[in-house]
């Protein structure tokens, strides 16, 4: 087994299998699964046994045909009034769109809320803001708190913007909330509606971050740069995000996590070929930007074995696992960086 | 003037002698842009204009200002048959690696005003076109094409080519091409992609847009 190959140890079948599935059902990534909507492990299993199935019948199934949750169309922004109400909500979206240029003080990094929210928020499998509107608050085991919208987007700003949270009632993030609620406004409040997070991928045996890094050659590098830092466009804007690095999300974001990230590159990417990738490769592509350096988990308290015990204690996790005889986190990057200097 | 002559005479030997490694030095784009080349290139003003600034009712490209490595890479595929052109692929064969190079390097240095264009498309058809660049299809999962062609369009790199300023005619005729399969170099297939997701009233208007842009905004040479 090569440093780089990664095994978590993973069966496809009986308990563990089924434990794994209800584990993901549970898994938090842009908003939590309530428990009301999770199905019970059995069904669930079966229903990732059919995922599978299916993905072995067609390479590539389109993630909204599996989507049984109910539909909810969110409101689009032309239907906001123009009153003062609209006028945050529109805030927000400006936000949404351009973090740097309207919440500066608050970003570490080169990324964009739309960079991982495609269509600034509205995209459906990409984590849209309008069905994460409707799970909170709501309970996390990440800081073991209820989370309001607001402070899971301060989570945002600290994890995956690798800046400097807003204080709770802050313009910025009254403005994201109402741009989320706006969208959201007539949805099931506490209901997990169709679209919502990253359409979860059935966990293989085994994670081959030495076939991702090939992956990531022949289908991100074009846009994401062979070293993973994105490219700037000829006025020097961030065109393409950085996907690890000191410009990336840091150790503390959920995109760092292998199910995350695998989940967003299967429905995702490339850009304008969603859910072309096999199962397969969008794993393993995820296992290898994932085994890179990128920023310091701001809850690192000195120690990487100790930071990883407290913080990233599961197999889709790599910080503080050692690829090539480097353990991650411990070269990070501070979190917190500074803003871009254009 | 005996000096001189000589002067070129021991320039061009020296050329020679130290091979195609430094050849990019001696070659002079601007002349083949003027006068063509030695080896039967023809002027590149003649449809691009003397400042690369294209003749965009004709659908002839406005190539200053494009990012240096592209031209060199659209060329070498030109050339290859990669990217099938009968007007360019013998033109492309003709330059040598160090004349495509100058010229990609000069190209990408030029910065004349927009070529004028009439008659002006209506504004309705440049408003959709701006919807469909900045805003996307995303019911057809079609992306902004800002997203991949940077913010107004000033072009990312070698691979996602500026398209601020560039005619419409061009730019509407490149995505029939992909859309029917004729043009096939590009990345991942992207384009191939895109353009098929977009009708012929659709690549009208965000060609329209797109042409509408000042090729020389903030944004510099590239």
């Amino acid at each position: 087994m090569s440093a780089d190959r990664i095994d978590p140890k993973l069966g496809l079948a009986g308990v563990l299998f089924l434990a794994t599935a209800f584990y993901l059902g549970t898994l938090v990534s842009s908003g939590p699964q309530p428990a009301a909507t999770t199905p019970p492990a059995t069904t669930h299993g079966g229903a990732a046994a059919k995922k599978l199935a299916e993905a072995a019948a067609a390479p590539a199934p389109s993630v909204a045909a599996v989507d049984a949750r109910p539909v909810f169309v969110p409101l689009p922004m032309d239907k906001v009034p123009e009153d003062e109400f609209g006028k945050m909500a529109r805030l927000g979206e400006a936000i949404f769109h351009d973090t740097r240029a309207n919440a500066g003080a608050f970003v570490g990094n080169d990324l964009q809320c739309r960079n991982c929210h495609l269509d600034d928020g509205r995209h459906a499998n990409s984590a849209p803001l309008w069905a994460a509107y409707l799970v909170y608050p709501a309970y996390r085991k990440k800081d073991h708190e209820v989370n309001t919208f607001q402070s899971r987007m301060q989570g945002c700003f600290r994890y995956s913007m690798n800046g400097k949270a807003p204080e709770l009632g802050d313009k910025v993030l009254v403005a994201l909330e109402a741009y989320a609620y706006a969208m959201a406004k007539g949805g099931p409040t506490g209901v997990a509606v169709a679209g919502q997070g990253y359409p979860r991928l059935a966990e293989p045996a085994t994670l081959d971050a030495a076939h991702g890094k090939a992956v990531f050659a022949e289908k991100c590098a074009v846009c994401h740069g062979a070293d993973g830092a994105g490219q700037n466009d000829a006025s020097g804007q961030t065109t393409f995000p950085p996907l690890w690095g000191a410009r990336s999300y840091n150790w503390g974001a959920g995109m760092a996590s292998i199910s995350n990230a695998a989940a967003f590159v299967k429905a995702n990417m490339p850009l304008s070929q969603a859910g072309s990738l096999s199962d397969k490769d969008a794993w393993d592509v995820a296992a290898f930007i994932d085994s890179q350096e990128r920023p310091q988990d701001p809850r690192f308290n000195g120690s990487v074995a100790e930071t990883r015990k407290a913080f990233h204690d599961s197999k889709m996790d790599m910080y503080g696992q050692t690829v090539d005889g480097v353990t991650l986190g411990q070269n990070a990057p501070p979190s917190g960086a500074t803003p871009k200097q254009q | 003037m005996a000096i001189r002559t000589l002067g070129k005479a021991a320039a061009l030997t020296g050329a020679l002698l130290l091979g195609a490694g430094t050849r990019a030095q001696t070659v002079d784009a601007k002349a083949i842009v003027m006068g063509g080349a030695a080896n039967g290139a023809n002027a590149c003003s003649a449809c691009h204009g003397d400042q690369g600034e294209g003749r965009p009712e004709a659908g002839f490209p406005r190539l200053a200002g494009l990012n240096p490595d592209y031209i060199v890479q659209q060329l070498n595929d030109l050339a290859s048959g990669a990217r099938a052109n009968e007007t360019m692929t013998p033109i492309a064969k003709a330059l040598s690696p160090a004349e495509r190079t100058a010229l990609g390097a000069y190209l990408a240095g030029l910065q004349p005003p927009a070529a004028p264009v009439e008659p002006k498309p209506e504004e309705k058809v440049v408003a959709e076109g701006k919807k469909i660049a900045l805003q996307g299809l995303w019911d057809k999962d079609l992306p902004q094409c800002v997203s991949c062609h940077g913010a107004g369009g000033v072009g990312v790199g070698v691979n996602f080519p500026k398209l601020a300023g560039q005619s419409a005619q061009y730019i509407a005729n490149q995505l029939d091409a992909w859309k029917t399969g004729k043009r096939t170099n590009d990345p991942l297939h992207l384009m191939t992609g895109v353009a098929s997701k977009l009708d012929d009233s659709q690549i009208a208007a965000v060609a329209a847009y797109f042409e509408s842009l000042s090729p020389v905004a903030a944004g510099g040479a590239q």
